[in-house]
C-alpha cells in the first residue's frame, strides 16, 4: 500500500464513548498526507466526532490521535491552539461569524495569526475569495448569502492560512445540484493546487467516490472497511453493499430497535 | 463611521453614569466634600440620648457643625458617652459651652445643638462638654404631666 | 427509593453544572488579557449590553420615581409630614429599587439577549470555529460580554435613581406643590452618602456580576437547538431574578439590618 508511505494523521486504538452508547470503539485510521480521504457511514455513526476529535475539541475515553506524530489528547491547551493553526475546517452549517461581514470573516484567521499589514491581508483575503468565485461578494453580510455561498465563504475561511490539513463535515448536504458539483469541483481543484491534505465527513456517496483517494466506512462504532473507491465496489460485504448502493434494508437496519411490530399495535386494544 | 457612533455613544453612557454618581453624591446625598478631613473630637455625657444615633448631625443655632462618631455607655458615671467630630474650622467653642439632644419636628431624628458660652478658652480635641440637656422622651414628659396633674 | 435517586442525580448535575460556571468564569477572566483585540471588543458589548437599555431604564426610572411621590404622599399626608416625601423618594429609590428593579431590567433586556446571542453562535458552530481557528471563544466571546455587564449595571442603577428621584420631585413640587426647599433638605438630611449611595452601587456591582454570569454560564452551556437556547433564555431571566432577590436581602442585612 503505496498510500501509507507519509502518514500525516495517525489514530490508533480510538475509543470514545457519548454517555453509555460507545461511537468509536478501538478504531485504526491512518491519514494520507496530501490526499482526499473520506469517511463515511450513516447518520449517527459519530463522523463529525471524529472531527472534533482530530481538532481536540472532544479528549478520547482512550488511544492516541497523532497528528505529525503530536498526540492530540496529550497537548495542553496552548500546545492545542498551535496545531489547529494548521488545521482548517469547514463546518456543517458554515458558521460564519454573522456580526462581520464576509471580507472580515475570511481575515478573522489572519489577523488572529500574523501581524501583516492591512494591504496584505486584503490581498490575501481577496485572493481566497477569488478561489471559491466569490471576491464581489467581499462586503455583505452573512445573512445576506444563500447556504451554498456561505459555505464557499467559510471554505475560503478555512484556507485562509493555507494550512496543511483542511476537514469538511458534511460539505454536500442541504445544497442543490448545482451548488454541490462546484463544491466537490472546488474541493478537488484547492486539494491539487494547494497540496493540502483533506478529510471529508459525508453519507453523500456518489460525490464523494467521485473525488476521495481513499475512504474508511464506519458503522457499528468500527471501520467496516476501507480502500480505493475501485477497491470498495469490489467488496462482497453486505453492509458495505448496502451503504455504497443505498438499499434501504440490510445489515444496516432501517428500524430504530423497537418491540415486536404486532405486540406494539396490539397493545393500543387492550 | 458606523464604529465610531457607537463609541461616541458608549462615552456619553459611561459620562451620564459618572454624572448620575455625582449628581446623587450632591444633590441626593448633599455629601460635602470639604469637611471629611480635619476634624476634632469633644465628648459629651448625657442622661438619656432618647434616638441618638451615630451619623447624627451636631449643629450650631442649626448649622451643622460636625456629626456624631460613636454612642457607648461609660462605665464609670453610668450614662451615655457621645464623641462627636466637629469640624477644625469651628475653633470657637468655649468649655463651658453646652450640648442639648434636640428633635428635628415632632417626629423627626434626633441631633446635637450646641449652645456657646462665656468662657475665654475654647474646647480642644478630647474635651468634655459638661453642661448637657438629655433627650426629651414623650413617654417621661406624659408621666411627668400626668403625675403633676394627679398631685395637684 | 427511585426518587431519592433522582433527587441525588438532580442535586449532582446542578453542582456539576456550578463547577462548570466556576471553570467559564475562571477561564475566561484570568486569561491574559490582549487589551489591542479586546478594547473594541468591550466598546461594542457596552453598546450592545447597556446603551441599549438605556431607554428602558431611563422611562422605570422615571415612573417609578413619580409612583413613590404620589403614594409618599397620599400615606405622609395624614401625619403632616408631607415634606418628608424626598426622604422616602430617595432612600427607597438609592438602597433597593434602584439596584433591584434595573437588575430586574437588566436581565429581561440584555440577559436574555446574551444568553440567546451566544446559544445561537454554539448553535450555529461559531464557537467551535472559534477553537478550530485557534481562538478560546471564552476569552473572544465571553470575556468582553461579561466585563460589559458588570461596568453597565452600576452605571444603570445609578441612572435609574437619578432619574426616579427627578420623576419623584416633578410629583411633589410641580404637581402636589410641596415646598422645594423642603423636599430636598430633608432628602439631603437623611440619605448619606456613604451608608445608602455607596451600599446601592455595591449592590448594583454585585447584581451585575451575578446577572451576567448566570446569562453567559447559560448560553455557552445551553443545548444547541432552538428548545435548548429558549429554555436556556428562560432560565436565565428566571435564575437571574431569584439570584438578585435573594442577594438582595442578604446584602440588605448585612447592610443596614443590625447583624
Amino acid at each position: 500500500m503505496t498510500q501509507f508511505d507519509d502518514v500525516v494523521i495517525d489514530i490508533q486504538k480510538l475509543s470514545f464513548s457519548r454517555g453509555d452508547r460507545p461511537i468509536y470503539n478501538e478504531v485504526d485510521i491512518k491519514i494520507p498526507r496530501g490526499k482526499i480521504t473520506a469517511i463515511m457511514g450513516p447518520s449517527g455513526t459519530g463522523k463529525t466526532t471524529l472531527l472534533k476529535l482530530i481538532g481536540g475539541q472532544l479528549k478520547p475515553d482512550s488511544g492516541s490521535i497523532l497528528v505529525d506524530s503530536k498526540n492530540i489528547p496529550a497537548l495542553s491547551r496552548s500546545d492545542l491552539f498551535g496545531v489547529r493553526e494548521r488545521m482548517g475546517m469547514l463546518f456543517q452549517s458554515g458558521a460564519l461569524f454573522t456580526d462581520i461581514s464576509v471580507f472580515e470573516n475570511v481575515a478573522f484567521p489572519i489577523r488572529v495569526h500574523t501581524d501583516l499589514l492591512e494591504d496584505m491581508i486584503r490581498d490575501v483575503v481577496l485572493m481566497k475569495l477569488h478561489a471559491v468565485g466569490l471576491r464581489g461578494a467581499h462586503d455583505l453580510m452573512p445573512s445576506e448569502l444563500s447556504g451554498g455561498m456561505a459555505r464557499r465563504v467559510a471554505l475560503a475561511r478555512a484556507i485562509a492560512l493555507d494550512p496543511d490539513i483542511v476537514m469538511y463535515d458534511e460539505p454536500f448536504t442541504g445544497q442543490d445540484p448545482i451548488a454541490m458539483g462546484v463544491l466537490v469541483n472546488l474541493i478537488r481543484r484547492l486539494n491539487h493546487s494547494l497540496g493540502h491534505t483533506s478529510i471529508i465527513v459525508s453519507h453523500d456517496i456518489q460525490e464523494t467516490l467521485g473525488i476521495a483517494d481513499y475512504i474508511y466506512i464506519i458503522a457499528d462504532s468500527k471501520v467496516i472497511a476501507s480502500g480505493t473507491p475501485e477497491e470498495l465496489s469490489r467488496v462482497e460485504s453486505e453492509q458495505v453493499k448496502q451503504f455504497i448502493q443505498g438499499l434501504p434494508d440490510g445489515p444496516v437496519p432501517f428500524h430504530f430497535p423497537a418491540n415486536d411490530y404486532e405486540d406494539d399495535l396490539l397493545k393500543g386494544n387492550r | 463611521m458606523r464604529m465610531r457612533i457607537l463609541e461616541i455613544s458608549v462615552g456619553a453612557f459611561i459620562l451620564a453614569g459618572i454624572l448620575a454618581l455625582v449628581g446623587l453624591a450632591l444633590n441626593v446625598s448633599g455629601l460635602n466634600v470639604s469637611n471629611t478631613e480635619g476634624a476634632y473630637t469633644v465628648y459629651a455625657r448625657f442622661e438619656n440620648i432618647g434616638g441618638l444615633t451615630p451619623r447624627a448631625k451636631v449643629t450650631m443655632s442649626g448649622v451643622a457643625i460636625g456629626e456624631v462618631t460613636e454612642v457607648i455607655l461609660d462605665r464609670d458615671e453610668l450614662v451615655a458617652r457621645v464623641a462627636m467630630n466637629i469640624h477644625s474650622d469651628v475653633d470657637f467653642l468655649s468649655t463651658d459651652s453646652s450640648a442639648s439632644i434636640l428633635t428635628a419636628g415632632l417626629l423627626g431624628e434626633q441631633y446635637i445643638g450646641i449652645t456657646v458660652g462665656a468662657e475665654e478658652e475654647y474646647l480642644q480635641n478630647g474635651d468634655f462638654i459638661e453642661d448637657t440637656q438629655s433627650a426629651l422622651v414623650l413617654e417621661e414628659l406624659i408621666g411627668k404631666f400626668l403625675f403633676n396633674e394627679v398631685s395637684e | 427509593m427511585d426518587q431519592l435517586a433522582l433527587l441525588g442525580r438532580k442535586g449532582l448535575d446542578k453542582l456539576a453544572a456550578f463547577g462548570r460556571a466556576g471553570m467559564i468564569l475562571f477561564q475566561s477572566l484570568v486569561a491574559k488579557p490582549q487589551p489591542l483585540v479586546m478594547f473594541p471588543l468591550f466598546v461594542k458589548q457596552i453598546y450592545f449590553i447597556g446603551v441599549l437599555s438605556l431607554i428602558i431604564i431611563v422611562v422605570s426610572g422615571l415612573f417609578i420615581g413619580m409612583v413613590l411621590g404620589l403614594q409618599g404622599y397620599t400615606i405622609l399626608v395624614d401625619y403632616g409630614s408631607e415634606q418628608a416625601v424626598g426622604q422616602m423618594v430617595a432612600l427607597s429609590l438609592v438602597r433597593e429599587l434602584a439596584p433591584v428593579v434595573t437588575a430586574l431590567l437588566f436581565a429581561g433586556r440584555a440577559g436574555s439577549a446574551l444568553t440567546a446571542e451566544i446559544g445561537l453562535m454554539k448553535a450555529t458552530e461559531q464557537l467551535s470555529s472559534l477553537e478550530m481557528i485557534g481562538v478560546d471563544p471564552l476569552r473572544r466571546i465571553i470575556a468582553p460580554r461579561f466585563w460589559a455587564g458588570f461596568i453597565c449595571l452600576p452605571i444603570l442603577s445609578a441612572i435609574f435613581a437619578i432619574v426616579g428621584v427627578y420623576g419623584g420631585s416633578i410629583v411633589s413640587i410641580d404637581w402636589l406643590g410641596i415646598y422645594d426647599g423642603s423636599f430636598w433638605a430633608n432628602m439631603q438630611n437623611s440619605v448619606n452618602f456613604y451608608d445608602d449611595v455607596l451600599n446601592g452601587l455595591i449592590k448594583a456591582v454585585v447584581f451585575g456580576f451575578v446577572v451576567t454570569w448566570i446569562a453567559v454560564f447559560q448560553g455557552y452551556d445551553c443545548i444547541p437547538t432552538s428548545e435548548g437556547i429558549s429554555q436556556a433564555t428562560t432560565k436565565t431571566v428566571v435564575y437571574s431574578s431569584l439570584a438578585v432577590l435573594g442577594l438582595d436581602f442578604i446584602l440588605t442585612a448585612v447592610m443596614f439590618g443590625e447583624l
